[in-house]
């Protein structure tokens, strides 16, 4: 496996990959927290929020529909949010029976309940957009920058490193475990399918025992090889981030943005 | 990838701007203590292993089995991790863990990852190796099952208080939400605790100087033994408890004012955008609008100011 496996970065040039990375974490951060102070039912604001965000999916040069396309990844959790269509507040839709149970759907709910999803939806979708146009190392040096402590940006640095190393382990594990549980084709290894479950889950753990024990000595070498090139515990850059006059503007005029929204949504 | 999400993480605007806000405000005094906790004992050698051992969390995550129904077990590992490694440095590699998930697979939000956090990194920590150090020393009968209770107790714990944050945001109602997490947890609990407890036979057989009684006590004081116990014991009461009386719970955040905290805005300061004193005129209405911008042009400044320090 390579070592971009995981890697979420479109290469493209744009005006959005140029901007330095802080500005995008921030702006992100702040789109979201807009999101999230917008009241109930501000449809006017919640869909020019999403206009912005096609304007700078536009500007990405990744494709208006590139953050739509790849947001549907926190759609299963919408089932959570199921229960608000019936709140008990607001005025009553309607009555379903079912079994038991007698559900009374409210306006007040559904408004609640479409409301939760836009913005769910938009947040998935900046943040998208924003490991999509900044590369992950250069994001974590922009978080460093934003005060987060060095310690545990470091460590998110390392497990960026080596995921794909371990996920290489991984898959060699997984490919040790089927060669050695061959079965007929439709022939159940074990007919008691508890204790085959319970077995299953014991290889799994020995598996998971296995690899944290690959991992642990691995970070011990690693920590030797860091040693002999000279580490000192601080993790240096070649990629000093400077802010640029067009990156302020970019930060101005999308502070603004927000705050017009935010207006829009209160009045 | 391989990479399929658990139904634990929370998206972004699931959860109101107060819960998300009080548990990143938890989440990050935590971490901090845990930061200043691991350099002092493991001083720079912990970043190469914390990073290496959050790959591990991340890349055992893909290990999966089938449970009833259809549905896979997922192996958390925060039990694990803080049994192994010690408690801070579990809440170190699982905020990091979380972190990657947030950012790069969109699996859990940014501004709700102080509660993702604190469900899945602090809540197990605090169980899993709070009721495993209480058993050090024992035979290894005894610690396992101590181990794969506590590493059962923190999935249903951390189920349970995603359900409540969701619940006190206004997402979801307790009475629906909560027996629907629980259920489905308390299955994939037991997965956890299957692999947490052969994981860690595993390495015992092959590394008992990880697991030795000294090594296990070395790693946190006995102040996490209480806090493990009581912890588990409220969510072990609690889950059944709630699950059968949602009302009983309503009425006891009620009388404590916490529904109020979650279900009305999260600021006072200028409400409904306008200012006090000058009632609800369109002039009310500038004159909000024009702080808002002060306060934001001012964190501006000081974001920019810290940047350029930073720069130079």
């Amino acid at each position: 496996m390579h070592a971009d496996a995981f890697d979420r970065f479109h290469e493209a040039e744009s005006r959005l990959h140029r901007l330095d990375p802080r500005v995008k974490v921030v702006v992100t951060v702040l789109f979201i927290l807009s999101n999230a102070l917008l009241p109930d039912g501000a449809w006017a604001a919640l869909g020019l929020a999403w206009i912005i965000l096609l304007w700078a999916n536009q500007l990405s040069n990744l494709g208006v529909d590139f953050s739509f396309r790849r947001s549907f990844v926190a759609l299963p959790f919408a089932l959570a949010a199921v229960s608000a269509i019936f709140s008990p507040l607001g005025n009553q839709l309607a009555e379903w029976h079912v079994g038991p149970l007698v559900l009374i759907p409210t306006d007040y709910g559904l408004i609640k309940f479409a409301s939760i999803l836009v913005r769910s939806w938009l947040s998935v979708q900046a943040a998208i957009l924003l490991v999509s146009t900044t590369r992950f190392p250069d994001m974590i040096h922009a978080f460093e920058h934003l005060r987060v402590p060095a310690t545990l940006t470091t460590i998110v640095a390392f497990l960026y490193r080596y995921l794909f190393v371990l996920t290489d382990e991984v898959m060699r594990l997984l490919r040790a475990r089927k060669s050695r549980s061959a079965a007929a084709p439709g022939h159940r290894p074990c007919r008691d399918v508890a204790m085959q479950r319970l077995y299953m889950a014991r290889v799994t753990g020995n598996m998971a025992g296995q690899l944290f024990l690959r991992s642990y000595d691995r970070s011990d070498r690693i920590y030797n090889a860091m040693l002999a090139r000279g580490y000192t515990g601080q993790l240096r850059t070649l990629n000093a981030h400077v802010m640029k006059s067009s990156d302020w503007r970019f930060a101005a005029l999308s502070a603004l943005l927000i705050l017009f929204l935010q207006l829009i949504g209160r009045l | 990838m391989h990479y399929s999400p658990a139904p634990l993480h929370i998206p972004d605007g699931f959860l109101n701007l107060v819960i998300s806000l009080l548990f990143w405000a938890i989440t990050a005094v935590t971490v901090g203590i845990a930061i200043s906790k691991t350099n002092k004992s493991l001083g720079e050698k912990q970043v190469p292993l914390m990073g290496v051992m959050a790959a591990f969390i991340f890349a055992a995550q893909m290990l999966n089995f089938p449970v009833a129904g259809g549905t896979s077990g997922h192996f958390l590992g925060g039990a694990l991790a803080a049994i192994v490694l010690g408690p801070w440095a579990a809440v170190l590699v699982m905020t990091a863990v979380i972190a990657v998930q947030g950012l790069l697979f969109q699996d859990g939000g940014l501004l709700v990852m102080g509660a993702n956090i604190f469900n899945m990194g602090l809540l197990t920590a605090v169980i899993g190796y709070g009721l495993y150090r209480a058993a050090a020393g024992r035979s290894k009968g005894v610690r396992y099952a101590v181990a794969g209770v506590g590493a059962w107790i923190a999935v249903l714990a951390a189920a349970l208080m995603a359900s409540m944050q969701l619940w006190l945001s206004g997402t979801s109602q307790l009475q629906i939400v909560l027996p629907a997490m629980l259920g489905v947890h308390v299955l994939i609990g037991i997965g956890e605790a299957i692999i947490t407890v052969a994981a860690l036979a595993f390495i015992e057989r092959t590394r008992p100087d990880l697991l030795t009684e000294k090594a296990t006590a070395e790693k946190g004081g006995r102040g996490w033994v209480y806090a493990g116990v009581v912890v588990a014991l409220l969510a072990v009461l609690l889950s059944p408890l709630a699950s059968t009386n949602p009302d009983g719970l309503e009425r006891v955040a009620e009388d404590m004012g916490f529904l109020h905290l979650g279900q009305s805005a999260p600021f006072q300061i200028l409400p409904d955008y306008t200012v006090p004193f000058l009632g609800q005129t369109p002039l009310s209405t500038i004159v909000a609008g024009a702080v808002g911008a002060l306060v934001v042009l001012g964190l501006m400044i000081v974001i920019g100011q810290s940047l350029r320090k930073r720069n130079a």
